[in-house]
């Protein structure tokens, strides 16, 4: 099976690009599962957990070096990040990551790690190469949503029960704009250029578009999905294609995927899903989109092109976080 | 499946809590000062910060509890507004807004009133309230409290939302119809149907029980036996201790009609918590013992409710219960308006809290708006056994035209109250 679909995908890239002699390799799918303290790992090309690998207390947040050589893991009950090697799968050492780490970001240069801690009220920046805390910035109540800019000099957090999205310079660290959003933001994410940051709120049940220039609001998006009760849209996780284009929305217990034209900000599609959707990633060459299903234990795999879900995958219990390696 | 503690700071906060618990229990000391002439929370102010005060009235008179465990902490229902208070500062770093509170305790309905009016001269416009029905009321219609807007942290009573309700009251804390409804739409979930209800004979406790009674009818329960427990005066404390106990509620429970679950309707600590364990039947319990509506509980950790847990605990060495919660949800419902509002001008923060766009997230899964017919907070209730949460109303099933929630307690069609 597998032998055949890199075959056929050698193939058209012989014919099509004339390039790579070497077949694409599989990406590897990385998901963390609350509950179980463990991470699944699921290969792109087949579709199946290959491995679970036991990681710290209640892991959440998960992201992977720009080489892919390294995987972070926010063990959240053991106020510590995990460093898993990614060839063998194993812990090769942790970082500080301060207090109940929950979600973070890695700098575009992969020398930092932005961490949120969720009950200090903090940002707390790590070095990774050198294994050691470089800054701790206070923030609102419940810090949570982690982005930066595609330049690395903006790092933006959210804070959920401040219901802001903080704008911190990452050379000074200091706070430099805050702009109030709905309730309980969630998450923030950059377009590829640099030219929006969106950022969910769960309980607002919205998605802001903020133009990081002058820290205005441009638009704030809604969901109504029929027969769907409006306090069950909680729009959590957010991805945005390369080429900013496509918006997905990850909405909670209402286990649907928002697809939004992110040139005209108008929603064109809900993709039903498994059971309160939490986090969203892409495969690199943005063919798969992949959604972590808390309740129903499970992921889903979305085909970008076609915006339709095309399988689900069991995984461990309650999964939350998930990265795909850049290679 | 293995058990590692979770961590060491987290296994000392939890010894540290139980330790707490019985160090308040047995010789109570004033953690927040009451009648405190100075604010009870300090903040470091910045110089051109707006400051916008908080008071609290509380009744001081003793509460006992059948169980040793349930004993209120002298801080409560403070300790959860203080956190309130810290979470608005913080927030208030960014929006250049301070927040202070000041407490009075009172026994009395003259005490009552003339805190109001200590708060109101100093220029407090919002007032939390933990009050019997009467006083509560009292406090309401007097003149300090015209153009200020008092938040009811505790009251249960379903008169004060309804025939006697006042448009300067904000009801935080759930009705006992909206608790018996988030009990009775689990209850028939389970189709535990057939009730045997034992209520107490005291006026408070009838309330309770006439809720019940309304529940099982919405939802299709049917009370199948009713006994009353007449019993109204008993030391809660005794050195001889559980022998009688044990030999009398079997013996009161016992031939009653076929029934699925007892339901106990004990508001004034008389005998519900004596009942699990010992029916004459094996059956399950629920109410005021067993199974119980709540709005909160130290066990709730669901939709970010355990970072709630964490920061009350870090502040106050004990586990957060209803009166905290509801406190915490007023002084944040004041300072999210506050925020929204972009102004610390009272007039402006009570239009926006009693307009159409106040929304509050407070750890239990959905947002929490006012009701615009009698100023209750929607809201979903907890159903707790003291160790865990078992579940979280309204129930998957129950359908509501606008909202689920409003299929707790008096809706709209409903209402007595006219502002």
């Amino acid at each position: 099976m597998r032998k055949t679909r890199l075959a056929l995908i050698a193939g058209v890239a012989a014919t099509t690009a004339l390039v790579g002699t070497v077949p694409a390799s599989a990406y590897m799918i990385y998901v963390t599962n609350e509950k179980d303290n463990t991470m699944s790992v699921i290969d792109s090309n087949t579709l199946e957990v290959v491995k679970t690998v036991k990681t710290g207390q209640r892991p959440r947040g998960i992201t992977i070096s720009h080489d892919g050589k390294e995987i972070y893991v926010c063990a959240s009950d053991d106020d510590t990040v995990e460093v898993f090697d990614a060839e063998t799968l194993q812990v090769t050492h942790t970082l500080p990551s301060g207090p109940d780490p929950e979600l973070f970001v890695l700098a575009p240069d992969g020398e930092h790690l932005y961490i949120a801690n969720e009950d200090d009220n903090l940002v707390t920046i790590v070095d990774t190469k050198k294994h050691t805390m470089v800054n701790e910035v206070p923030v609102g109540v419940e810090p949570e949503g982690m982005a930066v800019s595609p330049d690395g000099k903006v790092i933006i957090n959210t804070s959920e029960t401040t219901n802001m999205a903080h704008f911190i310079d990452s050379e000074t660290h200091e706070i430099f704009a805050n702009v109030l959003v709905d309730a309980r933001p969630r998450y923030a994410e950059f377009k590829a250029d640099g030219s929006e940051l969106w950022v969910s709120a769960e309980i607002g049940g919205t998605v802001h578009v903020i133009d990081p220039k002058t820290q205005e609001i441009l638009k704030n998006i809604k969901f109504e999905i029929a027969g769907v009760s409006p306090e069950a849209i909680q729009p959590v996780g957010v991805k945005l294609t390369k080429d900013g284009k496509f918006g997905f929305v990850a909405l909670g217990p209402s286990n649907r995927v928002a697809v939004i034209d992110a040139t005209t900000y108008e929603v064109v599609d809900y993709l039903l899903v498994g059971q309160r959707v939490w986090q969203l990633a892409f495969t690199p060459d943005e063919k798969y989109l992949i959604s972590t299903n808390g309740v129903s234990n499970d992921v889903s795999i979305i085909d970008v092109a076609n915006k339709e879900v095309i399988k689900s995958i069991t995984v461990g219990s309650y999964p939350w976080g998930v990265v795909v390696s850049p290679n | 499946m293995e058990f590692t503690p979770a961590r060491p700071r987290r296994a000392s906060r939890l010894l540290a809590s139980v330790l707490a618990a019985v160090v308040a229990s047995a010789a109570p000391t004033g953690v927040v000062a009451q009648d405190a002439a100075q604010p009870a929370a300090t903040t470091k102010k910045q110089a051109d910060a707006v400051l916008i005060k908080i008071g609290y009235i509380r009744w001081d008179e003793p509460r006992v509890t059948l169980s040793l465990i349930d004993m209120p902490y002298p801080d409560d229902g403070y300790s959860g507004a203080l956190l309130g208070i810290e979470d608005n500062n913080t927030t208030g770093k960014f929006t250049k807004q301070s927040f202070e509170l000041v407490t009075k305790g009172v026994e009395t309905a003259e005490a009552a009133l003339a805190a109001l009016d200590e708060l109101a001269a100093a220029g407090i416009s919002y007032v939390l309230l933990d009050l019997p029905t009467d006083v509560l009321l009292a406090v309401a219609d007097a003149p300090a409290a015209k153009d200020r807007l008092l938040f009811n942290v505790s009251n249960k009573d379903e008169r004060i939302r309804e025939e006697d309700c006042r448009v300067n009251v904000v009801h935080i804390a759930p009705s006992y119809s909206m608790l018996a409804d988030g009990l009775a739409q689990y209850l028939v979930w389970k189709k535990w149907s057939r009730w045997f209800l034992i209520s107490g004979s005291l006026p408070q406790d009838k309330l309770w029980a006439e809720a019940l009674k309304r529940a099982a009818g919405r939802f299709g329960a049917e009370i199948v036996e009713e006994r009353e427990y007449t019993a109204t005066d008993t030391a809660r404390r005794t050195d001889t201790g559980h022998v009688q106990v044990q030999r009398q509620l079997p013996v009161f429970t016992q031939d009653a009609a076929e029934h699925d679950v007892v339901i106990t309707a004990d508001e004034s600590e008389i005998f519900a918590t004596y009942v699990p364990f010992r029916t004459w039947d094996a059956k399950p319990v629920a109410g005021s013992s067993g199974l119980k509506p709540s709005a909160w509980d130290p066990s709730h950790e669901q939709w970010g409710a355990y970072q709630m847990q964490n920061r009350f605990f870090d502040l106050n060495r004990r586990g957060m219960r209803e009166r905290d919660i509801n406190a915490w949800t007023a002084v944040r419902i004041v300072g999210e308006a506050a925020t929204r509002a972009k102004s610390g001008e009272p007039s402006k923060i009570i239009e926006y809290i009693n307009g159409p766009d106040l929304a509050i997230a407070a750890f239990k899964g959905q947002k929490l708006t006012i009701r615009n017919w009698n100023h209750q907070l929607r809201q979903p209730i907890l159903l707790v056994d003291g160790r865990s949460t078992a579940s979280v109303s309204p129930q998957e099933g129950f359908l509501h035209e606008k909202t689920e929630l409003d299929t707790l307690g008096y809706d709209e069609p409903e209402t007595k109250c006219s502002f």
